[in-house]
């Protein structure tokens, strides 16, 4: 259970305090309600590209990271495609210094081209580092736009090539900041050795003068229902072939959400799960498969991936894995198998509570869900799911028209 | 009116607090450290071994006996393990590190009558089948073979055979060795290695009396060493290369090159190491370290670079990794070896050494956020042969560095041409 405190300020911040007096740390978190999706599709991988430059300095504060590492502050952030979540972990004595900094830049940043133009490299080195120079780096450079035709969800968090984060321009930047980063768009938690009062008068001290600004409105297209398999084989200079299988699953506020997660969790969560026994110890065709969906705002994908062992052929292992997935359309799953996922659900779930950074990144993200405490709900949410569910779900999940498969064929070099 | 360009008052970190263990011997000899606090009705123990190595060029079969402790005992077959294990909710989880091997359990303490017979079992009567030993060595096979494409992965192996010759540290497994492997060999292994007189438990979480009693029982009463005596670890004979060499290994269609660099340094129990981790820190360790705000936020030519000390039973090491565009490969160099002749030549300012002071101290104490961390801490030391006092040490140094020591570190410990440097990519 995850206590907490909750209020607003006038110009529209939402405000969450956590208190856990067994650390002398404290969290500050804010999380802004924009990601790759809410970019422009010619402009791609800007929500990230913007995340490095809130580092650069802010209206009032030169440099970030000198002020926060003399306070003995350890800080970074990530943006994915729904969100940009940015953290400061410090002694709790020093938290006035994260209110200073987090909030100088919600006010303005210090738009400076330097730094722009540095981390427009810095991006292009992480691109090619974790996409591109790496064997299967680009299968979500693929597997989206497979999967999706209308959505921004066709494209990575990355952005869709090197071209749109090097062209990226000043006045993107300043147009970004001004849309999204405002006190009405954003969540703050604030977790550890703390106290609700402190923190009502520091945030009224340090965010209470920023301008409020406007929610922005966000209207993105509906994906349509997919219709037919949609296929891609790429033949790359791999050691082992590859599949990935993506179907179109549930949004995170939908109830299927907690089944299809469940689903997963059949599939391949732990060494008893239903593909790794079967495909891999008992069948040796893949040396290794996973299963899980990207539990996203939007509608969002499940995906099995796999790597077929080097005797068996694609046509093979493909049909393995439909085999798989048709047994739980077809077959309700023994109350046994359910009652061992929901175990391993309730247990992660417990281990979760031990850190005030992931307390206060869970808050802030059920807060922008329509409600922090949520978050004490989640475990009742997953036993609530019954067999006839999971066989539901998976009738609508596991269909061939729901299909996009993404194979990588590696190139013979005997 | 708010002035915001005016920091608001910080204090330094000066000290922190380590829960103490309490300390049980099993009648078995097996020592035990309880770390007992916590809201949470959870555990996580660890069973820990020592490596005991057949032969230091063959490594390769202490992380196999330790990554197939799963795979079934006399009693359970390897699907029936994993299916009570998952029912139980629990992760059991073995790992192999340079020096010692382990098996983690994470668990809620209402499985625990359920689940520790089960690793009583393990840990007594492991039987490698010859089925899941295939299984094993084919999926392996192949997963090396993918992170062999990785630049990163190919440029640690070769720092490390740099460094550490053909010892145990330097070993990294080829494909073919894995086909070295048999069942006769691990079965002897296992029961060389995991004996209660060759192991450490360590306890953290919620650890109630009802907990150690069942632990005694199981791990003190009922884990009794058998067969030959115990073999003892002794220290490897280590031959590095030559001092300064150069590796490339060439990769045409690299977009980027994985760089690694450093050598042979100074263990947890030289007095120098808390103060060469100062310098370290300096030079690579954190996201303002001088590497940091010249390679990536000055010149853009990398996501990251950092440099790091490990110390190990028998060795220890000081390493620079980062992987970086092909074209500025040279360039990259050029400034790393800039940036460590700096240290060396020129005071530390004294703004800078106490932003690092404040951030490693802090940082300190950020990592001691549950109970697990300070068990963390405390196996830091006890492996390395000290006590908690050794933070009082560190607290001590780091809190008191001066600039003159700074440099006398510096010059004694980063010389640029004694470094080994690993390129793989393309260097030109």
């Amino acid at each position: 259970m995850v206590s907490f405190d909750r209020f607003t300020l006038t110009n529209g911040l939402r405000v969450l305090v956590h208190q856990d007096n067994a650390t002398p740390m404290a969290v500050v978190n804010v999380l802004y309600d924009v990601g790759a999706r809410d970019e422009n599709p010619d402009r791609t991988g800007f929500a990230h590209l913007f995340e490095h430059l809130m580092f650069g300095g802010s209206v009032n504060i030169p440099n970030f990271d000198g002020p926060s590492q003399v306070a003995g502050a350890q800080n970074n952030a990530f943006t994915s495609n729904d969100i940009t979540n940015y953290y400061i972990t410090l002694p709790a004595a020093n938290i006035e210094t994260a209110f200073w900094l987090e909030s100088d830049r919600m006010l303005g940043l210090a738009f400076n081209e330097k730094s722009l133009e540095v981390q427009r490299n810095v991006v292009c080195e992480e691109f090619k580092q974790r996409y591109l120079n790496q064997p299967y780096g680009d299968v979500w450079l693929r597997l989206r736009p497979l999967a999706y035709q209308v959505h921004p969800y066709r494209w990575a968090t990355i952005g869709k090539e090197l071209a749109h984060i090097e062209h990226a321009k000043m006045e993107d930047v300043k147009d970004f900041f001004a849309t999204y980063y405002t006190p009405a768009n954003a969540y703050l938690v604030v977790a550890g050795n703390v106290e609700t009062a402190t923190v009502k008068a520091l945030a009224e001290k340090w965010f209470g003068p920023i301008p409020a600004g406007q929610k922005p409105r966000r209207q993105l297209p509906v994906e349509p229902a997919q219709l037919a398999p949609r296929r891609e084989v790429v033949h790359a200079d791999i050691p082992q072939n590859a599949i990935y299988m993506a179907f179109h699953g549930a949004a995170r506020r939908d109830s299927g959400y907690y089944t299809v997660d469940l689903i997963t969790d059949l599939l391949s969560q732990g060494q008893s799960s239903r593909l790794y026994r079967r495909l891999v110890k008992e069948n040796q065709l893949f040396s290794e498969i996973s299963a899980y969906q990207t539990g996203s705002m939007d509608p969002g994908l499940v995906v099995v991936e796999g790597k077929p062992l080097p005797d068996v052929t694609m046509e093979a292992a493909e049909e393995a894995i439909w085999r798989e997935l048709a047994e739980l359309r077809s077959h309700p799953i023994e109350p046994y198998e359910l009652e061992k996922v929901k175990n391993k659900i309730e247990s992660t779930m417990v281990f979760a509570e031990m850190g005030i950074l992931e307390k206060a990144m869970n808050l802030a993200y059920f807060e922008l869900l329509g409600d922090a405490d949520g978050f004490n709900h989640e475990t009742q949410r997953y036993l609530a799911v019954t067999e006839a569910d999971i066989q539901r779900q998976a009738q609508q999940l596991f269909r061939k028209e729901n299909s996009s498969t993404l194979i990588y064929l590696a190139n013979d070099h005997a | 009116m708010l002035d915001r360009t005016k920091a608001p008052a910080h204090f330094a970190t000066t000290r922190f607090d380590l829960i103490r263990p309490r300390q049980v011997t099993f009648a078995n000899g097996l020592p035990v450290f309880v770390f007992d606090a916590g809201d949470q009705d959870l555990v996580r123990i660890e069973w820990i071994v020592g490596n005991i190595f057949a032969a230091e060029d063959h490594a390769l079969l202490n992380t196999a006996v330790c990554e197939m402790l799963l795979e079934g005992t006399s009693v359970h077959s390897s699907a029936a393990l994993a299916e009570l294990i998952d029912f139980h909710g629990a992760f059991l989880v073995p790992s192999f590190s340079y020096d010692q091997s382990s098996l983690t359990l994470f668990s809620l303490n209402k499985h625990l009558n359920q689940l520790l017979p089960l690793v009583r079992e393990i840990l007594t009567d492991s039987v490698f089948p010859e089925r899941e030993l295939a299984t094993y060595i084919r999926n392996s096979t192949q997963k090396l073979q993918v992170s062999l494409k990785k630049n990163g992965f190919e440029a640690r192996r070769q720092f490390n055979r740099a460094v550490f010759g053909t010892s145990r540290y330097g070993y990294a497994p080829e494909v073919a060795d894995y086909e070295r492997i048999n069942r006769n060999d691990l079965l002897q292994l296992f029961g060389k290695q995991y004996r209660p007189e060759n192991g450490t438990l360590v306890v953290a979480g919620k650890v109630t009396d009802e907990v150690i009693d069942m632990l005694e029982r199981l791990f003190g009463n009922e884990w009794q060493p058998a067969g030959t005596a115990a073999s003892v670890d002794g220290p490897p004979t280590i031959t590095p290369a030559q001092a300064g060499e150069l590796i490339v290994v060439e990769r045409p269609d690299a977009l980027q090159s994985a760089i690694r660099l450093g050598r042979q340094s100074i263990q947890r129990s030289h007095p120098d190491f808390p103060g060469l981790q100062v310098v370290n820190t300096l030079l690579g360790g954190y996201f303002g370290s001088r590497l940091m705000a010249n390679i990536r936020e000055d010149k853009g030519y990398t996501y990251g670079v950092s440099s790091g000390l490990a110390s190990l039973k028998h060795s220890a090491f000081f390493t620079i990794a980062s992987e970086v565009g092909v074209q500025v490969t040279a360039a990259t160099l050029v400034e790393i070896e800039k940036e460590m002749r700096r240290l060396r030549e020129e005071p530390v300012p004294e703004t800078e050494l106490a932003t690092v002071r404040n951030y490693m101290m802090g940082t300190m104490l950020g990592s001691l956020e549950n109970i697990f961390s300070h068990a963390d801490k405390f196996k830091n030391v006890y492996f390395s042969g000290l006590d908690l006092d050794y933070y009082d040490y560190y607290i001590d140094v780091v809190n008191s560095i001066t600039q003159a020591e700074v440099q006398r570190l510096a010059n004694t410990y980063l010389d640029y041409d004694k470094m080994v440097k690993v390129v793989v990519g393309k260097l030109s």
